[in-house]
This record gives structure tokens, sequence and C-alpha cells, in this order.
């Protein structure tokens, strides 16, 4: 076990030092830290001596070390647009992000694993069928379009009218096909601040009714993939001899179901999923866009837009840094569940 | 399982046509209506993407024939409609039949070639991990899991980010077309890579490459000639569902304003410049955009899903 | 009336291009603490058999048809409820590949007392102290340990050790045992079957066992089947056909073992292969494989090609062949006139 957290920690540490040179990079080339200092007006001679004392002129390792240094303190610089600290920035925009995700994930969590199981075991069912067919449909709608989709749906409103509407039933059924709209598509609302930058819009109804819809749609682009990925290795689990054998015992279907096959379905769901759930960081950039919740994603875009290059730097790390995070936990929770990792240190 | 081709060890004297007449492949396709209708309406979708010139009632690039007094127009079953666009017009006044037919073909382009792209790097890099292993192997395959780690989708989005700080905005949206084929490209390579190498691994243990080795070929030719048309199947499978991976993607850049300019809009940037309008109504140059990519996007995703299933190959997993 | 009595079992695969008929008229019998080997090629039906007694067949396959009593109880048509009580408790499975047959997640404890458990009214902590003894009884080092253990920190040996526990563990009246040592290295195979057929005396437990090995039928078994193509066409006390085998593949079987080949020649092996299950040929499945399809007198016997042959009784045993039906009325009739 000891062995196996080193290995992880030393390939995670391998991770950001390759993204931190990437990101140093960036900077190195993109950013010129005198023309935001200065302005345009000082002389070229003053902005050489500038430089030189910066240690601008440096070779690019020793700059990089200096970077690095500073990057481990979690001093990225001042971001141009903000004039403050660029980790300030971040940190003001994290919980916006992370809620979200921490949103979607529970609901993609929720409803795949029930589904997934569910169509596995009954692969012929109409209901798993119907299932099927919407997920492959939800694979091939951009998550952005499934957000304009919902705010037309829940927060624009249609109305629909194809059946009579002076009949009694024509207009029920217009009803019925038609919403109302209403739902909270802007922003996130008044979040309750928690402590420091950390405003929560768990805290009341009204706040989740502006997570709802975001939610929904960051959720949409990864719960076909969970419910495709749960139902197909619960089908071939229950192919397997042990399962097979369980039977022999007389042990009922239920235990077979959710102990037997369930645990062993969910040690590749765990590699596969976890890494997807850091993934939907990426993707709280085009759902925040849509649905202008303001997160680290739509603080980045702007960023690209302006060009606030240690904005755009820092946001690489943070997220680097959480993927990183994300995936070593994986492999953590993955090691406890799976009896077969801790003698050898990798999964058999 | 059925292997994909029953009738390859048949005699060499039939001919190819014969011998895909009476494949598996054919025959599980004539028996499955929905990889039937899925390639007829992706074969309607692609000629009308190819006729796009002849097809289009206006030409959306000209701005010669655009009439900024005519935007917003609604699609023909709204009231308030002109008949003369069938399907509404956008915010700039150009009718949105063509748009979309120019911009299905913008979409179309860019996925193709992006694939292109991450085929050409992902099969090289994985026959090299692959047939080369020690260090080589080792690099490349930390490449691909910190790039995958990361989501294909981040790293489309920062080497877009990247290319338009670089270059400028005039400059991108010139040469969007063959950046954006760059960019997905070099996002999505891993793919291939851990697919390849893990078909090259399983083939390089079998006995005719020892054959082709002991008879002294170079490993060049034996990579080319022997070890990659066996990791076929695979590679053909997992490139009808990215060509639909980087249709999504183009679309997702292009919405953030990272993809192609809305002089010259793909589907992406059509649903983008849409959205504008949504809150005032004009649903139509949003989600009639949005309907054509998610059909196309669909249709590959189901040809993708029936051919894995036929030809079931040794994919990787997770 | 003997324990288990299997009538006329159909067994079919419903595949996409039509049905398979697995195993076909397939009748046996067997009596508390009797111990009967199936024998045959891989691809015979001799698994599907094993499995079909306790309705345990993967999803395309399906009893078609015949009689399973175990105990006076009919068991096909029982629901699954019904069986589960049976399954595990009265009958209980040994499988082929001890790597496969535990769970990987759950330690061996952990799947021995669900089994109790899933059968009795009983306390976790009774179901450990009676696995305890079942894993002692099976000489398993350290019993105490492995309970907490995963399968993977046992050998294949101890694996399948601790599955004949399982089998034991509610003492059943018969443990149906599917190539319980093929997978296992040779120099343990021996020390396994010895195991078993040391506990199936002790307590009287009748077994099933499914094996291509004749030496191991001869070993451990008093009667014995010999299948082809999803047919019983031999059976009887196991010395007997050993020792005089009647029908012609049960010759060639016997024959093809390497102990009766002539040092320094060929081994003796059966020409051609078994026929799949969905092309078999007409009359005798066997007859494109046969050398007694034409009489030494050279003249054909169409009835091969043309009739399923029933079985004839010699001695004790059965053989359904056309030849060995010929040879019994051939020796008959000269008895007869003999007598008038």
């Amino acid at each position: 076990m000891i062995a196996f957290l080193i290995k992880r920690l030393f390939h995670a540490l391998l991770v950001m030092f390759v993204i931190s040179v990437i990101a140093f990079a960036i900077q190195d080339n993109l950013g010129d830290p005198i023309q935001q200092m200065v302005g345009q007006s000082v002389p070229e001679s003053e902005r050489a001596a500038l430089r030189e004392e910066l240690g601008l002129n440096d070779p690019f390792a020793v700059q990089y070390l200096r970077f690095a240094a500073n990057a481990v303190q979690f001093d990225f610089g001042y971001s141009y647009v903000f004039n403050e600290p660029t980790t300030d920035v971040i940190l003001r925009h994290l919980p916006a992000t992370l809620e979200l995700v921490a949103a979607s994930t529970f609901l993609i969590i929720a409803l795949s694993i029930p589904i997934g199981v569910y169509s596995a075991i009954r692969p012929r069912a109409w209901l798993s069928r119907f299932f099927m067919g919407v997920s492959i449909i939800g694979i091939s709608i951009p998550v952005f379009l499934t957000a304009i989709v919902l705010i037309q749906l829940f927060a624009i409103g249609v109305s629909w009218s194809p059946f009579p509407a002076d009949t009694g039933w024509g207009a029920w059924l217009n009803d019925l096909i038609s919403t109302d709209g209403g739902m909270p598509a802007y922003g996130r609302g008044d979040p309750v601040p928690v402590f420091g930058t950390w405003e929560t819009n768990f805290a009341s109804l009204e706040g989740l009714t502006y997570l709802v819809l975001p939610a929904i749609s960051l959720a949409s682009i990864m719960l076909p993939l969970f419910i495709r990925l749960i139902r197909a290795e619960m089908l071939e689990v229950m192919q397997s001899e042990y399962v097979k054998f369980a039977r022999a015992k007389g042990i009922s279907l239920r235990r077979i179901y959710f102990l037997h096959a369930l645990k062993n379905t969910m040690l590749p769901v765990i590699t596969v999923g976890g890494v997807q759930i850091g993934t939907l960081v990426a993707y709280t950039i085009l759902t925040e866009t849509v649905f202008q919740w303001p997160g680290m994603g739509l603080m980045f875009l702007d960023a690209i837009e302006r060009s606030d290059i240690p904005l755009i730097v820092t946001y690489l790390m943070i997220v680097g840094l959480i993927f990183v995070i994300t995936n070593t936990l994986v492999d953590l929770i993955y090691g406890l569940v799976n009896p077969t990792v801790k003698l050898t240190g990798k999964p058999a | 399982m059925t292997t994909s081709t029953p009738t390859a060890a048949s005699s060499s004297t039939a001919s190819r046509w014969e011998r895909f007449r009476d494949s598996y492949l054919l025959y599980s396709f004539k028996r499955d209506p929905i990889a039937q209708v899925s390639l007829a309406v992706f074969i309607l979708l692609v000629a009308m993407a190819l006729l796009a010139p002849w097809l289009a009632p206006m030409n959306p690039y000209d701005l010669a024939q655009i009439d900024i007094l005519a935007s917003e127009l609604p699609p023909f079953w709204v009231d308030g409609s002109d008949p003369a666009y069938l399907m509404g017009t956008d915010a700039q006044g150009r009718d949105l039949l063509s748009t979309i037919l120019y911009g299905l073909r913008v979409s179309l382009i860019i996925g193709f070639g992006a694939v292109a792209m991450q085929a050409t790097l992902g099969v090289c890099f994985g026959l090299l991990a692959g047939y080369l292993g020690g260090r080589v192997d080792a690099f490349l395959m930390r490449m691909a899991d910190i790039q995958l780690s990361f989501s294909t989708l981040m790293v489309a989005i920062v080497v877009g980010a990247l290319f338009k700080a670089i270059f400028g905005g005039a400059t991108f949206s010139t040469y969007a077309v063959p950046l954006l084929v760059l960019i997905i490209g070099l996002a999505e390579w891993p793919q291939y890579a851990r697919t390849v190498r893990a078909s090259v691994l399983a083939e390089k243990g079998k006995e005719y490459v020892d054959a082709a080795r002991v008879m002294g070929l170079s490993s060049r030719r034996i990579m080319f000639r022997h070890i990659l048309p066996n990791t076929l199947s695979p590679i053909f499978v997992i490139s009808t569902v990215q060509v639909a991976n980087a249709i999504i993607s183009e679309a997702a850049l292009s919405f953030l304003g990272l993809g192609m300019p809305e002089t010259q809009p793909s589907l992406g940037s059509l649903i983008k410049s849409g959205f504008d309008y949504i809150q005032s109504g004009s649903w139509w140059i949003t989600l009639i955009p949005g309907l054509v990519l998610v059909v196309l996007v669909l249709v590959i995703n189901l040809l993708g899903d029936w051919l894995r299933d036929v030809l079931n190959p040794r994919l990787y997993k997770g | 009336m003997s324990l288990l009595e299997v009538n006329h079992l159909d067994v079919r695969f419903a595949l996409r291009r039509g049905d398979v008929q697995a195993l076909r008229d397939v009748c046996f019998s067997l009596d508390r603490g009797e111990r009967l080997g199936i024998v045959g090629e891989s691809g015979a039906g001799k698994s599907v058999a094993a499995f079909s007694l306790l309705n345990l067949i993967a999803k395309p396959g399906y009893i078609a048809g015949g009689s399973i009593a175990f105990d006076g109880q009919e068991l096909i048509g029982l629901s699954d409820r019904a069986l589960r009580r049976i399954r595990g408790h009265r009958i209980s499975m040994i499988f082929q590949d001890p790597m496969m047959t535990l769970n990987p997640v759950l330690t061996i404890g952990e799947q021995m007392v669900e089994c109790l458990k899933a059968h009795r009214r009983i306390s976790t902590r009774d179901a450990r102290a009676i696995s305890l003894r079942k894993l002692e009884q099976v000489q398993i080092p350290s019993p105490e340990a492995r309970l907490d253990q995963y399968p993977h920190e046992l050998s294949g040996g101890m694996r399948q050790r601790v599955i004949i526990a399982i089998a034991l563990l509610l003492d059943p009246d018969i443990i149906i045992a599917d190539e319980p040592t093929t997978a296992l290295d040779v120099t343990i195979q021996a020390e396994i079957m010895a195991l078993l057929l040391e506990l199936c005396e002790e307590h009287n437990v009748g077994l099933v066992l499914i094996t291509h090995d004749l030496g191991v039928v001869s070993q451990v078994t008093q009667r014995m089947l010999v299948m082809y193509a999803g047919r019983v066409i031999e059976q009887g006390p196991t010395r007997e056909i050993i020792n005089d085998p009647q029908h012609p593949y049960t010759q060639g079987l016997l024959n093809a073992l390497p102990q009766m080949a002539t040092p320094g020649e060929r081994l003796n092996q059966i020409p051609g292969s078994m026929p799949s299950l969905s092309h078999l040929p007409s009359g005798c499945a066997f007859h494109p494989r046969c050398g007694f399809v034409t009489r030494p007198d050279g003249s054909r016997r169409q009835a091969c090609v043309d009739e399923v042959p029933a079985f004839v009784a010699s001695g004790n045993c059965q053989a359904a062949c056309h030849m060995v039906a010929e040879m019994i009325e051939r020796e008959r009739i000269p008895a007869e006139e003999q007598d008038s």
C-alpha cells in the first residue's frame, strides 16, 4: 500500500511538472509583464533595465525555477484585468464551479447506477431499450445545445398549439406539451455566504433552483456515458463464472446482482468514471458560458478574450491540480475497493 | 463471437466484391434497420453538404446577397415568415437553409480532416510505442495518459486559445479550418495511439510477425505491411466515433468563439450566433442548426455502435 | 426409485439462425451415495447436462423437454425460488476453473457464510464456525486465517479446496463436479481428486463427475455414461465399460489413451472430429468417423446412415450402436436354434 501511494504521488508530481512547464512556456512567450506594469510611454532603455532587474533575461531554466518556486506557494502574479493576485481571482470563482460539478456528479451517480444496472439485468425490457436509445441520443447532443434547449423549454417556455385549443381535450394536450418557463437560467442568484469567498447555492431552496438547469446540462454529457459503461461492465460480469457459481450456491438473485455483480462492475467504473468526473471541470467552460454561471470556466473564457495571460496560466495550473487530485483520489479509492491491489501495487 | 469475415479463408480467386457480398458485415447490415436508416441519413447529409453551392438558394458568404432588412425572419410554418426563406433568416439576414448547408459542409470537412489528422498521429505513435516498447513506449503512453486525464476538450480549448493568441484573431479566422483540424487532431490522438498500441502488442506475439522478423524484414516494413493491416478493424470502429466527437468538438470550440468565424459559419458558430437572439424569441437560428448537428452526430454514433457490435474488435478499455 | 432420475432430457440453444439441440434424449439415474462419470470430448454436451440439472444453463440455452426427478420431486418447471432451495443445499456444484469461480472482491468467509445463510436461519458466528470446520475437512492449512482472505491470495489448488468446502457446506445429497481438476497443475490434480473421493465416501454423497479423463473416471466412479454429439451412446458399470467397451466411439476413446499406444509408434486417434451440433450427420452421429459402418464381409450397414440407433443391452452395459445390435442378434439366434 505504501509503495502504491508513493508511486501515485510520484506520478502526480510528474504530471504537475509537465503542466507547469507548459504553463510557464505560455507565460514566457505570450505575456509581457513590462508592458502591463509601465504602459506604452516608458522609453525602451528604461524597459530594458526593468527587464534585467526582473530577471526576464535569465535563461529559460532559471526563470522556470523562479516560476515553480512561486507556484508552489500559489503565487502566480497579478491579473492584468482585475489587478489583484490571480489566485484571489480564481478563489473567488472556484466555489461556483465546484458546486456545479458537485451537483452534476450527484445527478450522474444517482441516476446512472440504477439505470445502468437495470438495463444490464433486463437487457430486453422495453424500458432498457428506451434508456439505451435515450443515452445514444444524449451522447450525440453537445452539452451547450442541451443547455440551450433547456433554457428554451424551462426558462423561456414553449407554447405549442397543434391541437384545436377551443376543445377541452385539445387545450389539455396543448397544455401538456407546452412549458411555462420561468426557471432561473442566468447566473447564481443570491448565494449564501459561508466563509471567506465561498458562497453556496446549496443553502437555500432559491439557490438550488438556480443550480438545476446548469447542473442538468453538465450532467447530460456524462450520464449517457456512465449508463453505457455500467451496463456493458455489468453484462460482462453477469456472464462470469463466479456469478454462475453464486447461482449454483443458491444465493438470491438480488444478492447476486447487487453484491456479487455490482461490486465487480464498479471497479472499472471507478477508474474510468472517476477520471471522467474530473473532466467535467472542462465542460463547465461550456455550461458556464451558456448560463453565465460566474465560475472559473466563464472567468477563463473571459481571460482568453482579454489576453489576461497570468490568469490563464493560473487557471491551467489550478485545473491541472484538480485533475491530478481527482485522478490520484480515484486510484486510491480503487486500491481500497479492489482487494487484489494491495499486495502487488498493481491492479490485477 | 462470429468473426468479421468468415470468408477470409475462401479462395483468393474470389474478387473483393464477392468477398464483401458474402461477408458478415453485409449480412448483418441487411438485418439491421437502424444501421440502414442511419447510413441513408448520413449519405443524404453528406450529399447535401457536397452539393451546397447548387442546392442552397443563396450564397451566405456573398455579402451582396444579404438583405439586412430581412433579418430574423422565422421558418415557413411560423406566422410572419417569408416564402423566399424556407427556414427563415439569421440575425444578419442570411437565408438560414443556405447557411446551414454551407455550415454542414464546414463541420464535415473539419470532422473528417481532424480524424485523419489524429488517426495519422495516433497510428504512428501507437505503432512506435507498441512495436519499439521500452522508453519510447513509456514516454508516449505517459504523454497520452496525461493528455487524456486532462480531457480532450480542455486540451482543445487551451490549444485553440493559444493559437488565437499567437496568430491574432484575424489570421486565426482566415485559417480557421486547417487550424481547427490541427487543434482537434492534437487533442484526440491518444485514443488512437492507445488502441493501436494495444492491438500491436496483441499482434506482436503472434507467429506471423516472428516469421517476418526471421525472414529479415525491416521493422518499418513489418509494422506497416504486417501489423497495421491487422489493427484496422479497431481503428475503423474508433474512427466513426471519433468523427462524431470531432464534429462536436469543433462545434464546442466555435461556440466558445475559438472556432469558425461568423462570416464563414460552421454549425457550431451558427448555434452560437443564434444563442444571442434566443431570449428575444428567435429560437430557429439556434435550434434548427442544432437539430441538424444532432442528427448528423447521432447517425454517425449509431453507425459506430453497429460497427462495433459487428466487428467486435478488442478495443482499449479504460 | 433412484435419488436422481433424468429421463429424455432435451436441451436446446435458441440461436438467431434457429434452435440447436445440445442434448437429445439423455437418460440416466443416480442412487444415493453413488458416483457416476459422464465422459466425452469437449462439445459433447456433458457440461450442458451438468448445468441443466439445476437449470443453470446460460441464456440462449433452455430445457425443451424431458424430466429431472430429484428425491421424487420434478425439477423441470420449478420456480427459480424453489430451485434455489435445492441449489447449493441438496445438490451443489464444483466448477472447472477455480481461478474464475470465486468472486475476487469477496472474502472466502463471506462467500461461505452467504451460502449457509441462503439456506438456513443461522447467525454469522455459527456460519463461520461451520465454514471453518469444512475448511478443516478439505485440509487447508491455517483455515482460520483463510476465512478473511481474498481468493487471489490463494493458489489454484487451495481455491479448488475452498470450492469443495463450499460444495460440502450444507451436507448435500449430490455434488456435480464439472471437470474439477482440468484447470489445475498435474501434480495437484490427483490430490484434489483423492480428496473429493474421500469426502464423498465419508459423507455418503452422490457424485456426478464430468470429465474427459478416462483414468479419473475409472478410479473414482462406479458407473459411467459416454456422450457424443449431445447423446448418451454407452452407459453401464465403469469397470465393465473400461474393460470391454461396446460402442466403437468408446473403443476409440480408450484406444486413444497414450498407454494404449505401442511405444515408438503414433498414438491411435479417432479420425475426423466431432460434428458441430447444428450440422449433425444423419442416422448415428458417429457414422462418418466410424470404422464399423462397413461389415467385415465388405457390405455396408445402411442403418448407420439412416436410423438413430437405440440402446441395446450387452451384459450390464447399454450401447446405442447398430453394429452392436447386429452382433447381439447374431449371437442370440444360434442360441435359440440350439434350444429348439
